[in-house]
């Protein structure tokens, strides 16, 4: 699936975009198997509450099953307007 | 209602003497523009926005279409830039045409108090001192709760 960072966690991840095999259930688990790749993994998921995410573009909370999306992105809160 | 992300500068009053002339049959357009704002010690040398292409329209979308369900509005346009911006320049706008100026009025208040927390947009500030990434504030997450 597609893994999609943006403004800081991409800064600390150093990549925008990578495309992963995983046996992750949900956002959750794909959150910790992340975290144990490499130490910038694991720093850009310290704190999860500075941390939102979305399932195929959808805004959804951290228990959500990855299911058959094709594409997760993290970010922190959103700024608009 | 029209959603438009684009990174090339737009002109206010041309977007909104457009806007008001496909709609003559409503008697009120109200139109926000957000600006980038110099700091207090003016040392703003650039605003940077990223978003996130896809969600970013599919997000306001959403926000526009419960705003043309809840208000009573005829139409209604939101335009936000990406990309680097300096102070003085036009981030976004809104417009909102209804019969009346209280559903205008109040369904622009609703768009922006979404797209502040609900929009995937994230601004990165460039002073002559420092560059930060701009924290979300807990009043614009309170902001949703009068709605």
């Amino acid at each position: 699936m597609r893994v999609l960072y943006f403004a800081w966690l991409r800064e600390r991840i150093g990549v925008p975009a990578e495309d992963i095999e995983t046996s992750a259930e949900t956002i959750e688990d794909l959150v910790l198997e992340l975290s144990n790749r490499t130490p910038r993994y694991k720093a850009a998921f310290s704190d999860l509450s500075a941390v939102r995410c979305a399932l195929d573009q959808n805004l959804v909370s951290f228990d959500t099953p990855l299911g058959d999306a094709r594409e997760v992105a993290f970010f922190p809160p959103m700024t608009g307007g | 209602m029209g959603v438009i992300i684009q990174k090339s500068a737009f002109d206010v009053g041309d977007q909104i003497n457009a806007f008001s002339q496909n709609h003559t049959k409503m008697g009120a357009i109200a139109t926000f523009t957000g600006i980038v704002r110099d700091n207090d010690n003016e040392t703003l040398k650039a605003m940077e926005i990223e978003h996130y292409p896809g969600m970013a329209e599919k997000a306001i979308s959403e926000i526009v279409q419960t705003a043309m369900k809840r208000w009573s509005l005829g139409d209604a346009l939101v335009i936000h830039r990406h990309g680097t911006l300096e102070p003085g320049e036009v981030i976004m706008m809104v417009a909102t045409a209804a019969i009346h100026r209280k559903d205008a009025f109040e369904a622009a208040e609703f768009l922006m108090d979404y797209l502040k927390s609900r929009a995937p947009f994230w601004k990165k500030e460039i002073t002559k001192e420092a560059v930060t990434w701009v924290p979300s504030k807990q009043n614009d997450e309170d902001a949703l709760d009068r709605w």
